[in-house]
């Protein structure tokens, strides 16, 4: 982990609530895509949790949701202003499991950490497949994106308004060797019931500090008791354990 | 003016500072010793240890405030003996001061329990016995807010060990005196204060409260001033070192309740948002002692 100070380089929307915003500073400790930053807003006494979406060299990239104060915060941000952030947070996901055709699963916030991953992925030289599910095409976001890295890219819309009509699950390729996924709660139990084969599921918990001192995001896996924020916020499928 | 002095004596131990990261904000010391040598510290209260190992309340545990939070972990830790075997030496490769080691019971006797492992441990300088967390239904609470019941832990665990006590009380009580002095009539080496004030929040979206276990406990700078108020009254009541806490995040708010009274300053929720919380107090406190024209910081104890 770090604490650094980081400029906005740029800050756009890309739906009605979803912006993108590229950070530049020191990244050096961003070791894994998955992994999270934490960022302090004037005026809220907690930092922010948010997906690493991209890194390259000095940029960080955020993709984030206007759900409340900070994300309200965040959007009215423009370049040259700076954030204090915590960078290195949490596990990320493991690459080496992926085999030669991994699939991603996204939906909604959770499609910005599989964008690093996927890129990874493809420099590996693997064949990656994607679905990313929204609630209908005005939601949709970085579609292109993952098509620009030559993954094999399919959207679904609960309304059907856009892509294949449904939820994620409707769109599974028949085989892939190995599955990441990121999304609301109920997708991930959906996707857990659905795949067939191991994955890494990235979870969201309320966090007090993001850095595994407070024990505010814990959970109970079958290897024990772990905190999101720093033994996750990624666990493997056989490690999960739902709660009722 | 130079070099001043910052260092205390807290129940006989001298400390190079009086800056102590408060029990459950600073786990078992080693997220922050990957980030600065944290032997720059007076000493830390590690996280709220019990008889048996306990995961906690459900989550969400966390709800924001106004310069504050609220959390509902209920003493999530692995257990005093895990505590012996596992984290302690673990810390011992990273600290290597005296550390405060803070308990929790649910009943007389898992106090004492507890306190007895942990005395036979030299890396332990004092015990803090919580007897105030107000986190789990039917539990720690209790023994707070009566002055016979706080009373009765303090006998129980000072019959079980030579280590310095130190009661920590919680402020959701209507008379903070009648129990600190009950727990100094009781034996007690010290007296730290305070825990987080009961609070809840609710979600206006879902209508719901927005922690689990619907209550939880407020910290953070929005309390400094009820802790303030409370170590003053305290500090002027009993004769033991009282060790303050509640909302401080710098140097001066340090100096502000070392005026109230406390011999040692304990600093919470202020390190889950700024890691460096307590390195950057400690490296701050000669300059605003300075610039208050403070030269020992023992001097100024109880001077308000
Ligand atoms: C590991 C992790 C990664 C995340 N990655 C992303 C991301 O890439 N893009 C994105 O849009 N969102 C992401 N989120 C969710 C994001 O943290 C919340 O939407 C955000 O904190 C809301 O803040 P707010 O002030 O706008 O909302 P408010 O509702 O005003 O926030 C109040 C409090 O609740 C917390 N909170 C609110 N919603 C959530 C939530 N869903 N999860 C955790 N805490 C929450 C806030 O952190 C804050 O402490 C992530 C959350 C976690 C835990
Ligand atoms: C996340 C969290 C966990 C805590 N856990 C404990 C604990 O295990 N034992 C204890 O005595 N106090 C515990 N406390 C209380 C703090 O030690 C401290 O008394 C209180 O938070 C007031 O200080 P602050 O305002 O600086 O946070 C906890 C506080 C927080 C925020
Ligand atoms: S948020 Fe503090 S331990 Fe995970």
């Amino acid at each position: 982990m770090k604490q650094g100070i980081f400029e906005i380089k740029s800050n756009i929307a890309l739906t009605a609530t979803v912006y993108k915003m590229v950070l530049v500073g020191d990244t050096s400790d961003v070791t894994a895509p998955g992994q999270f930053v934490n960022i302090l807003l004037d005026g809220l006494f907690l930092r922010r949790p948010i997906s690493v979406n991209d890194c390259v060299g000095d940029e960080l990239i955020l993709i984030y949701k206007v759900v409340g104060k900070g994300t309200e915060q965040m959007a009215k941000m423009t370049a040259g202003q700076t954030l204090d952030v915590l960078t290195g947070l949490g596990n990320g996901y493991d690459l080496s499991k992926a085999g030669d055709r991994p699939l991603l699963i996204g939906g909604g916030v959770g499609v910005p950490p599989l964008y690093m991953l996927a890129r990874q992925l493809r420099e590996a030289g693997k064949e990656v497949s994607v679905i990313l599910g929204f609630n209908t095409k005005d939601e949709v976001f970085c579609e292109a994106d993952f098509k620009a890295l030559g993954c094999d890219t399919t959207v679904t819309t609960v309304d059907g308004s856009y892509g294949v009509k449904g939820f994620v699950t409707n769109a599974l390729p028949e085989s892939y060797t190995y599955f990441y996924t990121c999304g609301p709660e109920p997708m991930l139990k959906a996707v857990y019931k659905a795949t067939v084969t191991d994955g890494q599921f990235s979870f969201e918990e309320r966090m007090g500090c993001g850095f595994g001192a407070c024990m505010g995001c814990s959970c109970k896996t079958v290897t024990g008791n772990k905190r999101i924020c720093k033994e996750g916020p990624v666990l493997t499928k056989e490690d999960i354990i739902w709660e009722a | 003016m130079g070099s001043v002095n910052t260092k205390v004596t807290l129940c006989g131990i001298e400390m190079d500072n009086p800056i102590i990261p408060a029990s459950g904000t600073f786990g078992f010391g080693y997220e922050f010793a990957e980030l600065y040598d944290i032997n720059c510290l007076g000493t830390f209260s590690f996280k709220g240890t019990t008889k048996d190992p306990r995961f906690g309340n459900p989550t969400p545990r966390i709800a924001e405030c106004y310069a504050g939070m609220i959390n509902a972990v209920g003493l999530q830790n692995p257990g005093v003996e895990k505590v012996i075997s596992e984290e302690l030496p673990r810390l011992a490769k990273c600290f290597h001061k005296p550390v405060m080691a803070n308990v929790s019971g649910f009943a007389i006797e898992d106090y004492a329990y507890t306190c007895e492992k942990l005395d036979k441990e030299d890396q332990v300088g004092w015990l803090e016995v919580n007897v105030s967390c107000p986190n789990v239904h039917g539990g720690g609470m209790s023994f707070g807010t009566q002055p016979e019941a706080a009373a009765a832990v303090t006998r129980a665990v000072k019959a079980v060990t030579k280590k310095p006590v130190i009661i920590k009380l919680s402020p959701n009580v209507t008379d903070i005196v009648s129990i600190a002095k009950a727990c100094e009539e009781a034996g007690a080496d010290g007296i730290s204060l305070i825990n987080t004030l009961l609070g809840m929040r609710i979600n206006l979206n879902t209508r719901k409260p927005v922690i689990a276990n619907k209550m939880g406990g407020f910290s953070g700078p929005a309390i400094f001033p009820v802790a303030v108020r409370m170590v003053y009254q305290v500090a002027h009541a009993v004769k033991i070192p009282v060790v303050g806490m509640g909302g401080v995040s710098s140097a001066e708010d340090v100096i502000e309740l070392m005026l109230a009274g406390a011999t040692a300053v304990e600093v919470g929720a202020a390190n889950l948002v700024n890691p460096f919380a307590c390195r950057d107090i400690i490296n701050d406190l000669p300059r605003v002692m300075e610039k208050y024209r403070i030269q020992s910081l023992s001097e100024i104890i109880g001077q308000a």
